[in-house]
């Protein structure tokens, strides 16, 4: 358990929920990542500003906590190109197909009781369990 | 004006706090689904930090009703598992397990991560487009089609 990180892990899991909090009472919208990316593929009308502006906070996020004299965590990918590929291809089309992912699911749809998004999480966190487990101990990667 | 701004608020936030917590790092993020192996349990401290606050906004925004800078809540209703929950949700599971990155951290390791972040959002977009072929009740309509020829 020597990469537990449980203050960090507990700080930004708050941000992330006040984010959510933010953008349900002033926008009235769910911060699901993966609905407000996939509405705008293709845009719908009216839907585009918002959606933009919450992507580029999202993307500038880096840049901003480098100025303030924060230090980025590594990003490591161990995976080869078409294992990364194809898990893209099945992330985008299964969150589409699903309604969700681990933000618009997990994080806002159990906070406020789904029972949609309450099976959803338990299903993919599942199948991300099982993967983990085939990838790692018996293929052995 | 205002809504843009909020919005952008909020993303940043949101991207501020995948950083903070290490979430942007799928290394981090499959050591929480390597419950087999070396577990690490901080994803779950994230997500019930982030439940929390989010449980409180929803109670907000519920009992405001109407949100501050839009005209009304868009809040999902719908109530009832299908298959393409299911099937979409166990999916997204699989291709999470198999690198670790889902759409959040995906995007905002955009700006910093190595080219693999790219090939993963690019292919993640295609995946989105793909679905827009998909017809509206699928994969029901195949269940219903052979419940009508086994009825007769």
């Amino acid at each position: 358990m020597e990469d537990f990180t449980p203050v960090s892990a507990l700080i930004g899991g708050l941000m992330i929920g006040t984010s959510a909090a933010l953008l349900l009472v002033l926008n009235g919208r769910i911060a699901g990542i993966s609905g407000i990316l996939g509405g705008l593929i293709p845009p719908g009308r009216g839907q585009v500003g918002w959606r933009l502006a919450f992507l580029a906070g999202m993307l500038i996020a880096p840049l901003v906590y480098v100025a303030f004299g924060g230090i980025l965590p590594t990003v490591v990918i161990d995976a080869p190109p078409p294992v990364l590929v194809a898990a893209g291809l099945i992330v985008g089309f299964g969150t589409r197909l699903g309604a969700g992912c681990t933000s618009g699911h997990g994080v806002c749809g159990i906070g406020r009781g789904s029972p949609r998004s309450l099976a959803a999480t338990a299903v993919f966190l599942i199948t991300a369990i099982a993967t983990v487990f085939v990838t790692r101990h018996i293929i052995g990667v | 004006m205002l809504p843009i701004l909020s919005a952008f608020a909020s993303g940043l936030l949101f991207g501020l706090g995948l950083i903070v917590s290490q979430m942007v790092n799928p290394a981090k993020v499959l050591g929480f689904l390597d419950v087999f192996g070396r577990w690490d349990p901080s994803l779950a401290l994230v997500m019930g930090g982030a439940v929390a606050v989010s449980a409180l906004g929803t109670m907000a925004a519920r009992r405001r009703g109407v949100p501050v800078l839009a005209s009304r809540l868009e809040i999902p209703s719908r109530r009832e598992l299908d298959p393409r929950l299911i099937g979409g949700a166990a999916l997204f599971g699989i291709g999470w397990g198999l690198v670790g990155l889902c759409p959040g951290p995906a995007l905002v390791g955009l700006t910093f991560g190595p080219s693999e972040v790219f090939a993963f959002v690019a292919a993640m977009i295609l995946g989105m487009a793909g679905f827009r072929l998909v017809p509206a009740d699928w994969p029901r309509a195949r269940f219903r089609r052979e419940a009508s020829r086994v009825d007769g």
